[in-house]
């Protein structure tokens, strides 16, 4: 049959246009180092390396939940907000009295606590959804506003300051010279990337944004999945608060998680996971993140300030919509 | 009529796709307030063929004049405004919107720079007139039935002045009665002068209102014939490119009687949906193929549907495989041994972006896997099992779904819930919108399950394959069942009366009704 041949033709072997495209946040980063190790002085160090891993980790860490949101066909734009409130409650707990008496169960609580919460609230998000029939977007602009809100109320909305290197660990601390965040953002990506390729979850994660009433029909349990993957996504922007309050060594949840939903749906969409749901990739949305990130500093290295910074950002983002347009079939 | 000069001469016409022929030296006249049938099986170049007409392709080499001048459509809107209008299956107009909007979308009437509503909805109730409609044009599209809509663009398309219509299978989601109201409009345009290319599935069609027929088969224009000079058996054999001996033989896959009927399987009595199931009562037993027929609109979907938990029944008592059952979701018909094929391949079937392996396991894939892990090496052995099985053709398994050709999308979506091991499987138009070679493949598959001890509820539109197929007939009819006919009982002119609720008609017609 004609149309048989054609399938088969289509699989041949990449041409260096399709390759491009397929892999054009990968080959952007490619020619952005090199123009780096050319121009920009004092590139090919570890320094630097470590600030920009260190600096894009909370977002890849952030990304990472939002990218299996999005293959659902959704979006989450409470993420920054959950990373306030994460960030808030880990300093309470570890600065409470029993968290003073008891150093190592308070750290431990300290961790596991906020992540929770974060998590709980991410179900939330999806219980809403799923429930009332509510769009993501809608549904996730309640904690997006209320969140920050909620953050302020638990710490009287003061600035607290802390010195605890143990629960700062994630954020400071190194393995092997490999910033900790790092590790975890790693760790973070390799999961969710074997998740969503090994598992039965990962697979009735894409069936659902793939075709949800298909997906009802062969067996799938659509809302509880829905629910999980928010759930996840809350969990990550826990995680994220913890590294960022780390880092700063003070929490503030007017500031903390600040628009980073926006950043993260940028890395998603700039590593080439379609908004309408049903394919993902948790790789291209590391290397989105990355991409972003190189070439803020790129720019900012080489003397040019941070507010045209934000429109090649947004030329980005441009680009990648349409190298994905071009790559739909016809 | 005048064999003058044509309306539209499409010649030599040449497309390929990568290198692929979809269209080789393909051709395609129409006369002037002519209806021309074009048919063929899925992937013959008919879309194609179309496609290049009004400029969603561009044409490789041919030559297309139309109303006399040499033409290239550079889009389907130009060739709108050049006058060729397309009624496509999938109706793509805005169903929020009024009729009056729908109908004026693009050119709406201004007055001193606002709308001039008053205008739009008097002109658009004065269109639809003429074509015996008579609605509200201000309420929005969406509330009214699928063939109204599709009136709905046709007055559009002949609002442009349109000289030529291309209807795509206007009457798949069509009942008889629409399909009635679809061709009296069709005959009214051919009065007014303009010309219809009718693309169907539907053999019977052809007869009804096509002056004239062009056959295509791999890319290739193979027959142009009055309607009158051709009969359906040449026409199905100019359409598969077989001699006609063998079409003769196979003019469905259901051949052979059927093996003794086993166990119940499913059993269903007085059941209620919403306002389209009233009273409906089925049963069906292992190893055999029970029809249910009944016209649109008959509540034939919503009763597969109840049964299978995809909308729960209001009223009525459900058993599956012997026991009390009441599925609330698919997922708790699937765990006692149901499968069901949605009627809708592309909107509840395939999930379009994945692979053909992963579309074939998402039925079976809770019980691949070990704490949520699949397992890779069975999932591959049981896809590859299932292809070869039932012959898909695809390149690869990790062929996008989407990629098939529609027969083969219908194979996947069969080879999903037989890899379950089913013992009762509900197929809503097994066999619709498919070519005729993979029809005949699915129903003798179907057949062979049959005999194999599977329980089969088939609903079906086409009465040739409920009375040859089927081992029992229920027919519905405003939401009851009205008839349960054995094998030997179930003729169509028996079926048809029952349609109709004529339950008179079927005794007159000799066979003795309970």
């Amino acid at each position: 049959m004609a149309d048989a041949q054609a399938d088969v033709r289509a699989k041949s072997p990449l041409n260096p246009a399709n390759f491009l495209r397929r892999y054009a946040a990968l080959s952007a980063i490619v020619v952005l180092l090199a123009f780096n190790f050319a121009v920009t002085p004092n590139f090919a160090t570890w320094q630097t390396l470590n600030v920009n891993l260190t600096q894009v980790a909370t977002i890849v860490i952030v990304s990472v939940g939002m990218t299996l949101v999005i293959a659902t066909g959704g979006i989450d734009l409470s993420v920054g907000s959950l990373m306030a409130i994460s960030g808030a409650l880990a300093p309470l707990i570890f600065l409470s009295p029993f968290g003073r008496a008891h150093l190592a169960v308070g750290n431990l609580l300290a961790f596991v606590v906020p992540v929770a919460v974060a998590g709980l609230l991410g179900l939330f998000n999806g219980w809403f959804i799923t429930r009332f029939r509510v769009q993501p977007i809608v549904a996730t602009l309640v904690l997006f506003i209320a969140g920050r809100g909620i953050g302020q109320v638990i710490t009287n909305g003061n600035l607290q300051t802390f010195k605890n290197p143990s629960f700062q660990f994630i954020g400071l601390g190194r393995v092997f010279g490999v910033p900790c965040q790092v590790l975890v953002m790693l760790a973070l990506v390799a999961a969710a990337a074997w998740i969503l390729r090994r598992t039965l979850f990962g697979r009735q994660v894409l069936a659902v944004g793939g075709n949800e009433k298909a997906a009802r029909l062969a067996g799938v349990p659509v809302a509880p999945v829905k629910r999980l993957v928010y759930a996840i996504s809350g969990l990550c922007a826990g995680v994220a608060g913890l590294v960022v309050v780390s880092i700063n060594s003070s929490s503030d949840a007017n500031l903390v998680g600040l628009g980073m939903e926006l950043d993260a749906i940028a890395a998603v969409a700039v590593g080439g996971t379609p908004f309408t749901g049903g394919r993902a990739t948790v790789v291209g949305s590391l290397l989105g993140a990355l991409l972003i990130q190189l070439l803020r500093y790129t720019l900012l290295a080489n003397g040019v300030p941070d507010a045209a910074a934000l429109v090649v950002k947004g030329g980005i983002i441009a680009g990648a919509v349409w190298s994905q347009q071009r790559s739909m079939p016809s | 009529m005048p064999m003058s000069t044509p309306l539209l001469a499409m010649r030599n016409i040449d497309k390929r796709f990568m290198g692929a022929h979809a269209l080789a030296a393909a051709t395609l006249e129409v006369e002037p307030a002519e209806v021309m049938g074009l048919v063929g099986q899925n992937g013959a170049g008919k879309s194609t063929l179309i496609k290049v007409l009004t400029g969603a392709h561009r044409k490789d080499s041919g030559e297309i004049v139309f109303a006399g001048e040499t033409v290239e459509f550079a889009s389907p809107l130009a060739a709108q405004h050049g006058g060729i209008s397309t009624i496509y299956q999938e109706i793509n107009l805005i169903p929020f919107r009024s009729v009056a909007e729908n109908i004026f979308l693009g050119r709406e009437f201004r007055r001193y720079g606002l709308l001039d509503w008053r205008r739009m909805n008097r002109d658009a109730a004065e269109l639809l007139r003429r074509f015996a409609v008579e609605i509200d044009v201000r309420r929005p599209l969406m509330e009214f039935s699928t063939a109204i809509q599709q009136m709905v663009a046709i007055a559009r398309a002949v609002s442009f002045k349109a000289r030529l219509v291309i209807m795509d299978e206007p009457t798949s989601s069509l009942d008889e009665r629409e399909v009635a109201v679809l061709f009296d409009v069709i005959r009214q345009l051919r009065a007014e002068g303009v010309s219809v290319i009718f693309i169907t599935h539907r053999l019977d069609e052809l007869y009804q209102i096509c002056d004239r027929v062009t056959v295509m088969r791999d890319g290739r224009t193979v027959m142009t014939s009055r309607m009158a000079d051709v009969d359906k058996l040449h026409l199905i054999a100019a359409m598969l490119g077989r001699d006609l001996e063998a079409v003769r033989e196979r003019a469905t896959g259901f051949q052979g009687t059927s093996a003794a009927a086993g166990g119940e399987v499913l059993a269903a009595e007085g059941l209620a949906v919403g306002r389209k199931v009233r009273d409906a009562r089925i049963e069906v037993r292992a190893g055999q193929i029970v029809g249910l027929a009944g016209l649109l609109g008959s509540g034939r979907t919503e009763v597969a549907r109840a049964i299978f938990g995809a909308d729960p029944p209001d009223a009525g008592a459900i058993r599956l495989m012997g026991k009390a059952a009441a599925p609330t979701e698919p997922v708790d018909a699937i765990a006692l041994g149901v499968g069901f094929c949605s009627e809708d391949r592309k909107v509840e079937g395939i999930v379009p972006d994945m692979s053909v392996r992963e579309n074939i396991t998402l039925a079976l894939l809770p019980r691949l896997t070990r704490f949520g892990v699949v397992d890779e090496a069975r999932q591959r052995a049981i896809v590859d099992r299932f292809i070869a099985r039932l012959a898909i053709k695809t390149a690869d398994i990790e062929q996008k779904v989407r990629e098939l050709s529609g027969g083969n999308q219908q194979k996947v979506l069969l080879a999903r819930w037989l890899c379950t091991d089913p013992k009762l499987l509900i197929l809503d138009e097994p066999t619709r919108g498919i070519d005729v070679g993979a029809k005949v493949e699915i129903q003798s598959l179907i057949k062979e399950l049959a005999d194999q001890g599977l329980g089969v509820l088939m609903i079906s539109s086409e009465l040739e394959e409920i009375v040859e197929g089927a081992d029992r007939v229920f027919v519905l009819s405003d939401g009851r069942t009205v008839a349960d006919l054995p094998h030997a009982k179930s003729t169509a002119p028996a079926i048809m009366a029952a349609m109709a609720h004529d339950l008179g008609a079927i005794s007159a017609d000799g066979s003795d009704h309970g």
